[in-house]
């Protein structure tokens, strides 16, 4: 089965943001006062062939851990949906 | 001293390093490419900085896997010594071989101007020939190198004598505003619980010739080879 997965990457609660809190100002320099905190993080579609839904996501898993995350400052969020069989050549219709 | 320099796809200050090495201290060096396997016959690897790998997805990240990486931490788990200079200092903490990591720049700039250093540990090899408190003139030139570790990992490296360098005033007074980057305590430099291994963000090949603005950076390569000397003995 083929799988999209989506990794979202964020600095943990504890670790201090720059980017976030200079995003921030600029949205209230445009006049967005209502914005408290923005969180800045990183965003990876992945796709990816595995038998089934389970493996898929342990395999993500562990591709967070390894490589796309780093623990030390950041979390992690992993989206799964499976992605329609690629259509054989042959079988396609006019 | 057999001084052994790693050259990943975007690093930029391998010459830098073995000019200082090479032509101000005369000692002998060569280039380890980042597909190589072994580190044999060295006394020294150092990790230089720059943008390894581009520095996607996090400053150090891909380069942490490079082939020649597993040969420099059985290095360092051996007591070889390695110096990680900025790029280099976010591989090694990338590759757990020093804690912590670092953080884009508290001001979102990237900084490149001399600061000052204080010596903080005399013990690790790359500062023995220093005193305690010793203020070293050395350039920066980074965006993410704001230090970050949790409170338990900061205060195990100050018990442990980890911290190896802060960045403070030119009389040596670590202040807010001699901070460059935001960095958790001003540390500039850790090393491994052995002292044989150190990160550090500043660059001492960058300081090694009165030409160059200044030479003190070349007393953490004289202190390598005095290391050195001290484990032949």
């Amino acid at each position: 089965m083929r799988y999209r997965a989506e990794v979202f990457v964020t600095l943990k609660p504890v670790v201090n943001d720059p980017a976030g809190l200079t995003i921030r100002g600029g949205l209230r320099a445009l006049g967005f006062d209502s914005v408290s905190e923005v969180r800045s993080g990183k965003y990876l579609v992945l796709t990816l062939d595995e038998p089934d839904a389970t493996q898929a996501r342990a395999r993500v898993d562990q591709m967070a851990r390894q490589l796309l995350a780093n623990s030390v400052i950041e979390d992690y969020r992993i989206e799964l949906e499976p992605v329609g069989e690629p259509v054989a050549a042959g079988e396609r219709s006019a | 001293m057999r001084t052994g320099i790693v050259v990943f796809p975007g690093t930029w200050s391998d010459r830098d390093c073995a000019h200082a090495i090479l032509d101000v201290l005369q000692e002998p060096v060569r280039y380890i490419d980042h597909r190589e396997h072994h580190v044999d016959g060295l006394d020294l690897v150092i990790l230089p900085g720059g943008f390894s790998y581009g520095d996607y997805l996090r400053c150090g990240a891909i380069a942490r896997f490079a082939p020649v990486m597993e040969a420099v931490a059985d290095f360092a788990n051996r007591g070889g010594l390695v110096l990680g200079i900025c790029n280099g200092f976010q591989i090694l903490q990338e590759a757990r071989l020093l804690p912590g990591a670092l953080l884009r720049n508290a001001s979102c700039e990237f900084r490149c101007e001399w600061v000052h250093l204080r010596v903080e540990q005399s013990n690790s090899a790359f500062t023995l020939d220093c005193r305690p408190g010793q203020v070293l003139r050395i350039p920066i030139s980074h965006g993410e190198g704001n230090f970050f570790a949790e409170t338990e990992t900061l205060d195990a490296l100050e018990r442990n004598g980890q911290v190896v360098f802060r960045y403070c005033a030119s009389d040596g007074r670590v202040t807010a505003d001699s901070n460059p980057n935001g960095s958790l305590r001003n540390i500039a430099g850790i090393a491994n619980a052995h002292g044989n291994v150190v990160g550090m963000m500043p660059h001492p090949e960058r300081a090694c010739e009165p030409l160059l603005g200044g030479d003190d950076g070349l007393l953490l390569f004289r202190s390598a080879i005095h290391a050195l000397a001290q484990v032949a003995v």
